[in-house]
């Protein structure tokens, strides 16, 4: 369904572009040996190349060069095997160089595309324009004196892939999607990490708007550096309503870079970039055309893993599950892994569900991680196992998921100390109702003047008086022949 | 080709040098004559010619991705103007 | 034994390998000269304590056998490498003070060979200009004088000006130089003494002040082809600090020495002899394809075309690339601050008070060329013609082994003559630039005196990495020439 902003002079579209910053894992920066690992101390993990200091020089890492080109081939980009390196020249305290090492006219991956899942079970295949290799810039830290801005420059020079869509993007749920799908992609190919609260994704949001049904582009505001997938559609949103009240208001929007401020979930003017850059964009002379071997390019290809679209139509097809379904459980590799294993040789429905109900919460309520899971999937399997061999109904299999949980033992083990073992045995489940109908004549003559209602209270009953481990089918059969009676 | 004032002023600022208003005259004279001197080069015809920018008749060497810098915050530091502040360098308070 | 710093490079090996002369006697002897002939301020720094402590590490290792090839010679340094401990500073304000951490690697491989460093020599500032007076720390002067004029201070050349002033009057055996754009060969020529720029990518630029990155190279200056060849030998390699770095074995240039030059096709370019090109240049220049014909070797005159774009080209490239290497100049991390109110402001005055005049000019040039809408028309054509002049460079060296051509277009002048006018000093590059453009070797020796008295140098150009033909062509040349005058302060024998 078409996102639109409802404005007095009639309804508003979106045209969205999204500029991705991706930092590259590898142990080294892009042009120096520098560590790249986050949270050291400040300017510990700095060389004097990367501080800018006189006379160094760059020398590229092969590993960042050889991630931009996995990560090109995962969103079936164009590789190209010549690229260059230019300088953007700009003047900032976190920039010791005084210029951004990055790519310019000829990045190292051209057009792709990238496939977004929406709520609605619909998908939208979204121009992937360009991927380019760059360094980051350091960071300033403005609250930590009353006069001076502090600088710590770990982070100046480690690798970023800058991921920049097409203007395909029409809503914030797109947005919010295209940035969970790469952000899954990334992961599933170990180019990137994903970790927004770390920096190690960040997001440049370009919004204008136009009235519904033209085709026109109009002036575009880009939101700088925001770091989650919610702030972004925040953002978006903000930004796109305030150009329809200007646009309405009889005003003009102004080209312009934006911070979003997310307490206030306001987007603002960036005063210090205020006039326009000249970036003076040349190809750095300290470095010379990056040439790619095409047999090096596909190796990387051979070495892809399944990717989630991938990974999803085959979970589709080989569990029948529902796209839902099979679209959660592939957004992280992790997650994925975990359904197969516990999924394997057993009720594929069951198991999906299993994983997405009780685990999925079991996650949550504990804070654990997939890969680092509260029950492993070998014991999700087995307690799955219990319940198709009758050894557990439903109802008993999440009692015992609750103890596996809590005590991390097998659930074999937990059936047999808390005797949980489900009770199938005909003559005990008929002297259980036999008792609850005793115990309740009026009940069951209600029931038999054609109150069927009533059975779903005779079954708890009869489930309290076994303590849950009757079989729950057998209780009821029994009940309803007993009844006829 | 000729540069004003006004151009002066702005190449100043993009290259971050400060040019008293009493010099701009000058300053764009002698650019002036720079830029007059190299403009012989529209005459070159250049037609199909690449650009060259760089004569090392080479493609770019890769290093392996092995830590083996850094680690020497004091070293970074230690010529900073005025010392360094708990670690940091510092600079005026940027308002973004 | 004569005085040891009238001794060549190859000769004081000799006399230290046989004895007769230590390192510290050595090094002692040219820490004297340096201290008598600081009137030339050819030193920005003089590290003499530790030169004498290296001096004595070299005594060491050759008691024990363990001596480098250089071991024991006393160079200069110029003050564009960055020297582990020792204040850098390119000339500049910007740099004052400043000590890095860490060691070029020309100088670092010049250590490895055992060689003492006297001090770092002056230059122009960040190694732009070619009459060492942008200097902050003032202008080296020439230690040549005029017959007519012995008053008169003449310039040494530049950029490696105080490197050349220092190498002719015997302050120390050789020096390191860098040549962007004939800074080592120009200044070699005004003060009559031998310098080599080699191929780009010969000798690492790593730890060297950069300047014009695509076009900076190191090379070695001193009063021999031989002594050149041997410490381009020390100074040269691959290194993997530097991308543009080349991955070719150094050879002994010292054995290209000797050689015989017969058959050798010499080309002499056509273009380099303008209308109004200086009599005597254009007469020296004569004598040398002379000395190369009774050599055996062919003059062959060949064509040029693009040159006269080189130095357009070059006044567009050269400032580009060091407006955005000079970027880092701007007092966070190190070197000069000019504190300010705001981020913008501190970069502003730091980088106004730091500059000196040429080098804020190149800066604001190379800052327009660059700016949106000028890049194709300035330095995009730039780029474009530079390729024109390396193709007609690779076209000539079908046909010959090297080219003669002269090294400047006149002998050293005053202090203070042509500095109004910054194109007119430009022009003292009009036959190195073209090339530096192409990346190719080129070394000045010197050929003779003017009529003044003043040192003229010849350039020889060589295919890319092929030192080898320059130096042999070279040597057959310095004979020929038998040049052994010596400039009026410190004349060999003593101040
Ligand atoms: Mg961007
Ligand atoms: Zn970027």
């Amino acid at each position: 369904m078409t996102y639109l902003i409802e404005g007095e002079t009639g309804e508003w579209e979106l045209v969205i572009g999204l500029e991705v910053h991706a930092q590259v894992v590898s142990n080294a920066k892009l042009f120096s040996g520098a560590a790249t690992r986050f949270g050291a101390e400040p300017n510990s993990q700095v060389s004097f190349i990367d501080a800018g200091f006189p006379g160094m020089l760059p020398v590229i890492n092969r590993v960042c060069v050889e991630q931009a080109v996995r990560t090109g081939l995962g969103l079936k980009a164009k590789i190209n095997l010549t690229s260059v390196f230019a300088r953007k020249n700009y003047f900032y305290a976190d920039l010791p160089q005084g210029y951004q090492i990055s790519q310019y006219e000829q990045p190292i991956v051209g057009n792709g595309t990238l496939t977004i899942d929406l709520a609605d079970g619909t998908s939208k295949v979204i121009g992937i324009e360009r991927l380019h290799l760059e360094q980051d810039a350091g960071k300033s830290m403005h609250d930590q004196h009353p006069t001076r801005s502090y600088i710590d420059l770990n982070r100046s020079g480690v690798a970023l892939m800058e991921i920049v869509s097409k203007p395909d993007l029409r809503s914030p749920e797109e947005a919010g999607a295209y940035i969970a799908k790469l952000r899954s992609i990334l992961r599933y190919l170990g180019t990137c990490d994903g970790n927004m609260q770390e920096g190690s994704l960040r997001c440049d949001a370009n919004v204008s708007v136009r009235p519904k049904g033209s085709d026109e582009l109009r002036t575009r505001c880009e939101i700088k550096n925001v770091n989650s997938i919610r702030f972004v559609q925040q953002a978006i949103e903000y930004e796109a309503r305030r150009h329809v009240e200007v646009y309405e208001s009889g005003g003009t929007i102004d080209q312009e870079t934006r911070l979003f401020d997310s307490s206030k979930g306001e987007t603002r003017s960036m005063r210090s970039k205020e006039h326009a850059h000249d970036y003076r964009y040349f190809p750095d002379p300290d470095l010379l055309p990056l040439v790619l071997d095409p047999a090096m390019v596909e190796e990387i290809g051979r070495s892809l893993p399944e990717l989630p679209d991938e990974k999803k139509d085959r979970f589709v097809h080989e569990y029948g599950l529902s796209a839902y379904d099979a679209g959660v459980l592939v957004a992280e590799q992790a997650s994925a892994d975990f359904f197969e294993t516990v999924a394997k040789g057993r009720d594929s429905k069951l198991a999906a569900n299993w994983v997405m109900g009780d685990f999925f919460g079991a996650l949550n309520a504990t804070g654990r991680t997939v890969e680092d899971p509260p029950v492993s999937a070998a014991d999700l399997g087995a307690l799955i196992d219990l319940i198709k061999d009758g050894t557990l109904s439903g109802r008993l299999a999440k009692d015992v998921f609750a103890l596996m949980l809590e005590t991390g033992k097998a659930p074999a083990v937990l059936v047999e100390e808390k005797g949980l073992r489900q009770v199938t045995d005909t003559s005990a489940i008929e002297a259980a109702i036999d008792q609850v109908m005793a115990a309740n004549p009026d009940k069951v003559a209600e029931i038999k003047g054609g109150k069927d209602k009533l059975m779903g209270w005779f079954v708890g009953q009869v489930m309290k008086a076994t303590q849950g481990k009757a079989n729950p089918a057998m209780v009821n059969e029994l009940l309803a022949n007993k009844m006829k009676d | 080709m000729s540069l004003d004032r006004t151009t002066v002023r702005a190449i100043a600022n993009l290259a971050r040098i400060a040019v008293p208003d009493e010099d701009l005259d000058h300053l764009a004279g002698e650019l002036s004559n720079i830029l007059t001197f190299v403009e012989d080069l529209s005459s070159a015809d250049t037609d199909g010619i690449e650009p060259m920018s760089s004569v090392a008749a080479m493609s770019l060497p890769m290093r392996d991705d092995v830590v083996t810098d850094g680690g020497y915050a004091d070293k970074v530091l230690a010529n900073a103007p005025g010392g360094a502040t708990e670690g940091f360098f510092t600079v005026p308070k940027v308002v973004e | 034994m004569s005085d040891p710093t009238t001794l060549g490079i190859a000769d004081a090996l000799r006399l230290l390998a046989d004895g007769e002369i230590s390192a510290v006697e050595l090094t002692r002897a040219h820490i004297e000269r340096m201290e008598a002939g600081r009137a030339l301020n050819a030193f920005i720094t003089e590290t003499p304590d530790l030169a004498l402590a290296q001096a004595k590490e070299s005594d060491t290792r050759r008691t024990r056998g363990e001596e480098g090839r250089l071991d024991g010679i006393p160079l200069g340094i110029k003050d564009l490498f960055c020297t582990e401990g020792v204040q850098t500073s390119a000339a500049s304000a910007i740099l004052k003070g400043f000590v890095p951490p860490y060691e070029s690697t020309v100088t670092a491989n010049l250590k490895a060979a055992g060689t003492v460093m006297l001090g770092k020599l002056n230059l122009d500032e960040f190694a732009m200009g070619s009459a060492n007076v942008t200097s902050h720390f003032g202008p080296v002067e020439n230690p040549w004088k005029r017959r007519s004029d012995k008053n008169a201070k003449l310039v040494p050349g530049g950029s490696s000006g105080g490197s050349a002033a220092a190498v002719a009057s015997g302050l120390c055996m050789g020096a390191t130089g860098t040549d962007t754009g004939g800074s080592i060969r120009q200044p070699a020529s005004f003060c009559g003494i031998v310098g080599i720029k080699p191929t780009y990518g010969r000798c690492s630029r790593f730890g060297v002040v950069a300047f014009a990155s695509s076009l900076d190279q190191p090379g070695p200056m001193a009063r021999s082809v031989e002594d050149c060849a041997l410490l381009l030998g020390a100074m040269a390699g691959h290194d993997s600090k530097d991308s543009t770095s080349a991955p070719m074995a150094v050879p002994d240039f010292t054995k290209a020495l000797g050689g015989s030059v017969k058959g050798l096709k010499v080309g002499i370019p056509t273009e380099y002899r303008p209308d109004g090109l200086n009599a005597e240049v254009a007469a020296i220049w004569d004598r040398g394809v002379e000395w190369l014909k009774e050599a055996g070797a062919e003059p062959v005159s060949i064509s040029l075309p693009a040159t006269r774009y080189a130095l357009p080209a070059y006044y567009i490239i050269a400032p580009a690339e060091c407006s955005s290497n000079l970027a880092r100049y701007d007092g966070v991390r190190f070197g000069l601050r000019v504190e300010g109110a705001t981020l913008d402001d501190l970069y502003r005055e730091t980088r106004a008070a730091g500059f000196g005049a040429e080098v804020r000019r190149r800066i604001l040039i190379g800052t327009y060329v660059l700016s949106a809408g000028y890049y194709d028309a300035y330095y995009n054509k730039a780029q474009k013609v530079r390729r024109l002049i390396a193709d007609d460079f690779a076209r000539a060296f079908q046909n010959v082994d090297v080219i003669l051509t002269p090294t400047a277009p006149s002998a050293a002048f005053g202090i203070g003559e042509k500095s109004d006018d910054p194109v007119t000093m430009w022009l003292n590059d009009i036959f190195t630039i073209p090339a530096s453009l192409a990346g190719l070797p080129g070394l000045s020796l010197p050929a003779g005196l003017n009529q003044d008295g003043l040192p003229l140098g010849l350039q020889l150009i060589g295919r890319p990495f092929d030192e080898e033909t320059v130096f042999r062509v070279a040597a057959a040349m310095e004979k020929a020439a038998d040049f052994t005058a010596k400039p009026d302060l410190f004349a060999a024998g003593g101040a």
